[in-house]
Parts: C-alpha cells; structure tokens; sequence
C-alpha cells in the first residue's frame, strides 16, 4: 500500500494537525505557554541533548506554533520548517544559520527594500560581503560567485519589481558551486510556485502576506527541501560538533532535517525572533483558505492589469499575467498564476502617481501586501526610501512606481476606485 | 520494502525487543541517539557489537554478533554500512526476528529482498526513531513534514 499524495487544498486545511491527544479538540488549541514541564532530571536531560523530541520553552518550540510550521513545510513540499516573528527574522536565520564572517553571498537586485539594507548593511558589518546582480539572468550569479560563495539569495517574484527568478537555472548554478539558493516565495505563495520542486533549497516566507492573507497578524517561515548536501566540505557548522549546541553534529544527526533542527536550537534559540502561539493561530485561520484567496487575488488582479493597459492615462503596467510581459513565458512555466501584486506609472510622472494615491476611497494607502483589501503605495518614497537612485533602480523600482496589492473586493468595485483616483490625478 | 505508514505502524506497534547492529556508547552517535530514544518509549534494546562484546550501554549487555544473543529479537535494527548488511539480514531470518530495519542512508536492496523472501517485514533508508516520532507524536512538534493527515488523536 503506498501513502496517498494530498493536495494543496486539503493540506492547507489538514496538514499538521491531528485532534488534540489530552482533550480530542477538533480545531487548534492555542498553547498560549511559555514554558512545559519535564517528567524528571533524565527527560530533562534527554530533550536538551535532542534524544527525546518534545516541547521545553516556547521560544524553541510550542505546539500550536509547530503545526503552522508543519503545514507551510508540507504545501512547499519541503522537509521541514521553522517559524519565526516575521519575515525578515526568517530571511535572518536562514542566513545566519549557515553564514560566518569571510562569506560571501549572491543575491539578486529586485528584492524587497528590508533585505536589500539587511543584505548591504547589516550583515556587511559582520563581514559577510553581498554582490548583487540582475535577477533575470542566471550567468550573471555564475560571473558574480567566489570562493567563498556560501549562499544565493532572491525572490521567486520580486516585490515591487515583479521581476521573476528563472530557480531551476540559478538553482543549477548554486549547486555548481556547492552553495544552497535560498528563495523568498512571499509573493507567489505555497499556492501558486513551489521554489524547493523547482531545485532551490530553502524556501523563506513573510507569513504576514498571502499566507495569514487578513493583514492582522506578523510571521514568517523557513522551510529546508532536505536534499542539499552539507557535507560537501564547505558548511563545517553542519557536520562539526556545533559549539552553539553542546556538540551535537546536526547533520549526522537529523539527516534531511539537520538544517532545520540548526536553524531551530542555534538561530533561533540564541536570537530569539521566536513566533507567539496567538500569532501561529491567527495566520493558520488564513492559511485554511489560502487557495481560495489566490485564485480571487490573481483573477482581480488580472482584471486590474488589463484595465490599467488599455487606459490611456496610464504611462505603463508591470504584471508578469500579462502575455506582453517579458518574463510571461517563465511565469507560465514555474507559477500556476501572477499573484495578486502588479506595479504601474501614471503619465505625467512621481506627483500624479502621488496624487493617485492620495486620491483612492477604499483602496488603503499602507506598505503591506497580500491583504484582503486592496493596498497602494510608493516604493520609491517607503519601503526603499533607505536605498539611493541607483540602488532603486537595480530593486526594479522606477520613481513613478505605484505599487497595487489587488485584494478580494468585487473587481467592478476595484476598478471604480482606481478610475476615480486616475481622473483625480490629472 | 514496507516503508508505507501502515506498515511501519503495525511493526512499531506489534514488536517491542530492537537488536540495535553497530550501536555506539557514544552519546553524540545517530545509533546512541535512535537507542536511546526507544528505550525511553518502552522498547527493549540489545546492543550489538563487536567493539563494545561484554559492557553495558544504555543498561545492556552488549554482544559482539546477533548469533550469541539469547534472547528472542523482534526487529534488527541495522546501523552499518550498506554493503554489510547482507550477512547480518541472513543472521536475522537465523535467529527468527520478524523485521530487519535498515537506518536512514543503509539501503541493501538485496538484504531487503532476503528478508522478504524469509518473511520478515523489511524497512530500507529510515531511521526508527524519526519514524516512530512521525507515527506517534514527538516528530510534529519540531517542524518536520510528517506526511500525517488523520481526524484522530494519535494513540
């Protein structure tokens, strides 16, 4: 009898909870503790040893936390995963759990603002040095790799660039080199591209996005493919006895999980950027409908792409749905749909996509993305307000930029709004 | 091979006595850590091997073969390398245990035919304790994909 492979719609709803074993509940207890007690001194000892799996503090694992981190490693297809308080805390330990002073990393230029500076800034003052380079083509991270290459990093679809990362070529180039490529899949979601199927090796998320999908609630993930050879001469902190961790050889010991179980008790242990219980829940009540709500996000925002295309007081639309697009082609192949995120200019430049903004009655004027209500920004003047020109452009992010988030209202709805503030912007 | 859920359920659930081939004493080892793990769910565990014949790990006497063990082996427990296990699977369909168990990354294809062929239950490439941690609650806890979907408390 071979085990049945669920789907993503049923995975989203069941993966990773099974009813409460003390009390039979059917929905998600919040294990809303900090701490749990041991049966005596030798238990103790074997779970801070990792002889025994079970739940000691809350900032390394907690039961309502573990089953979000269950479920988003199961519709990724990965291994395992860990939680963490947002998603740049993910980007973070997925980094610092195989980085040292001396490396070097390869990242691609469209990224979100926050880890361009986290990248550039501040793991640049512990001596990790990152070359960027344009995400749309792979030779460009084949030329920009050294000896001391330890990680690439990028976005399977860049936020706001909408610039897409073709992952099975990087994913080859990284590998040539022994080094993992770590994916960001925030914008695509679990739902609509699978980075790890695609070759990559760890996947990161900012949870507070699609996957919580109601803009209520901060998280993040990292989740491991489990098919990335540590022992390949280059991470000794996967095969050594890890000094973080009383000796523990965390690959030897967790095999396809090791990254995982290092990321859990080195990274995320030490600094702390652990997830609350409440939090785990809140993004788990959206994760249940996360493939529902792609489908409506992609749909309205197909609708708005074509609509801003034919309108003539629009200078240009950037959606990857459009088969003008000139990443369309790659998007088919590697995303079952363009997610709910498109960037446009207004004609006549910066003030009037300003005034755009400024103009919407219900499409709400903030910087997050993957909410159920219809966001706007500039990216230009907020989340890469820290980079310089030169450095925004590289991000994909022209001056005139406005950034839409399509949500799940009635598209004619969407539509009106976005007519509205166009008349007011001339 | 039976590596299916099912099968692995009913052979963690039906045999208690675990020879453990090439146990280590060292603490920081994956076969002290798997041991240990099982004797801590109740399991029985015999140590054997040839290095530690006569001392105690984990409280047991260690053999050096399967053959000296006197007493009945529900599950051998396979901790070497893959090109050795052939002979310790004939040992195991000798001494009349119900499963050989290959641990994760020990994948004797012809071991596993040789035991099926005897009767025996035969799992390939896993490691019991991840496997009985994914079945029976533990595995979940640490963010591991179990591949578990169930509408019933885990028992």
């Amino acid at each position: 009898m071979s085990d049945r492979k669920f789907h993503p719609e049923t995975l989203a709803i069941h993966a990773g909870q099974i009813p409460d074993a003390a009390t039979g509940a059917r929905a998600l207890p919040i294990y809303q503790t900090s701490s749990f007690v041991f049966d005596s001194a030798e238990h103790a000892a074997s779970l801070f040893n990792l002889q025994t799996f079970g739940n000691v503090y809350s900032r390394l694992s907690n039961p309502t936390v573990a089953v979000l981190e269950e479920r988003v490693a199961a519709l990724e297809g990965g291994r395992a995963g860990v939680a963490s308080a947002s998603g740049m805390a993910a980007e973070t330990m997925a980094l610092m759990t195989i980085l040292q002073a001396g490396d070097h990393v390869v990242a691609a230029g469209a990224l979100y603002g926050g880890s361009v500076t986290m990248l550039a800034v501040s793991l640049r003052k512990f001596g990790i040095e990152t070359t960027f380079v344009d995400a749309t083509h792979s030779e460009a991270f084949a030329a920009a790799m050294r000896p001391n290459t330890r990680a690439v990093f990028a976005e399977s679809l860049g936020n706001p660039s909408m610039v897409l990362l073709d992952i099975a070529a990087v994913a080859e180039v990284a590998h040539a080199h022994g080094v993992p490529l770590i994916v960001d899949n925030t914008v695509p979601s679990p739902m609509l591209c699978n980075p790890l199927a695609l070759g990559a090796d760890i996947v990161v998320h900012s949870a507070t996005k699609y996957l919580a999908g109601h803009g209520t609630t901060l998280g993040g993930m990292v989740i491991e493919g489990g098919k990335f050879p540590w022992d390949n001469g280059k991470y000794p902190g996967m095969t050594e006895p890890s000094a973080g961790y009383h000796g523990v050889k965390f690959y030897e010991t967790f095999g396809d999980f090791g990254f995982t179980m290092r990321c859990r008790m080195e990274s995320l242990r030490v600094f702390g950027a652990a997830l609350s219980p409440m939090s785990a829940w809140q993004i788990l009540q959206g994760v249940e409908t996360l493939p529902l709500r792609m489908q409506k996000h992609c749909d309205n925002a197909m609708g708005v792409a074509k609509y801003l295309q034919d309108d003539p007081r629009v200078a240009w639309v950037n959606y990857p749905g459009l088969p003008d697009h000139p990443q369309h082609t790659l998007m088919k192949r590697q995303m079952r749909g363009a997610s709910g995120l498109l960037a446009f200019g207004v004609k006549g430049g910066l003030h009037r996509g300003v005034k755009f903004i400024e103009s919407a009655q219900f499409m709400s004027h903030l910087v997050n993305i993957g909410d159920t209500r219809t966001l706007i920004s500039h990216p230009a003047s907020t989340t890469h307000r820290q980079l310089d020109d030169v450095q925004q452009l590289a991000a994909g992010v022209p001056p005139d930029m406005v950034r839409i988030s399509v949500g799940l209202e009635n598209l004619d709805d969407i539509l009106w709004d976005i007519d509205q503030a166009l008349a007011a912007a001339q | 091979m039976n590596n299916d859920l099912h099968a692995l359920r009913h052979i963690l659930k039906s045999y208690r006595t675990i020879a453990v081939v090439g146990l280590s004493a060292e603490w920081h080892r994956p076969s002290f850590f798997a041991a240990k793990y099982m004797q801590s769910h109740g399991y029985k565990i015999v140590p054997v091997n040839p290095r530690y014949a006569g001392q105690l790990i984990l409280g047991e006497v260690c053999y050096a073969s399967l053959r000296d063990v006197a007493q009945p082996i529900d599950v051998v427990d396979v901790f070497r390398r893959t090109e050795d296990v052939l002979p310790i699977a004939e040992q195991a369909v000798q001494i009349g245990a119900r499963c050989l168990w290959q641990q994760l990354g020990v994948n004797n294809l012809e071991a596993d035919v040789l035991a099926r062929e005897a009767s025996l239950n035969s799992v390939t490439n896993r490691c019991v304790k991840i496997e009985h941690a994914r079945l029976f609650g533990g595995l979940n806890w640490v963010g591991v994909n179990t591949g578990i979907l169930s509408a019933r408390r885990l028992t």
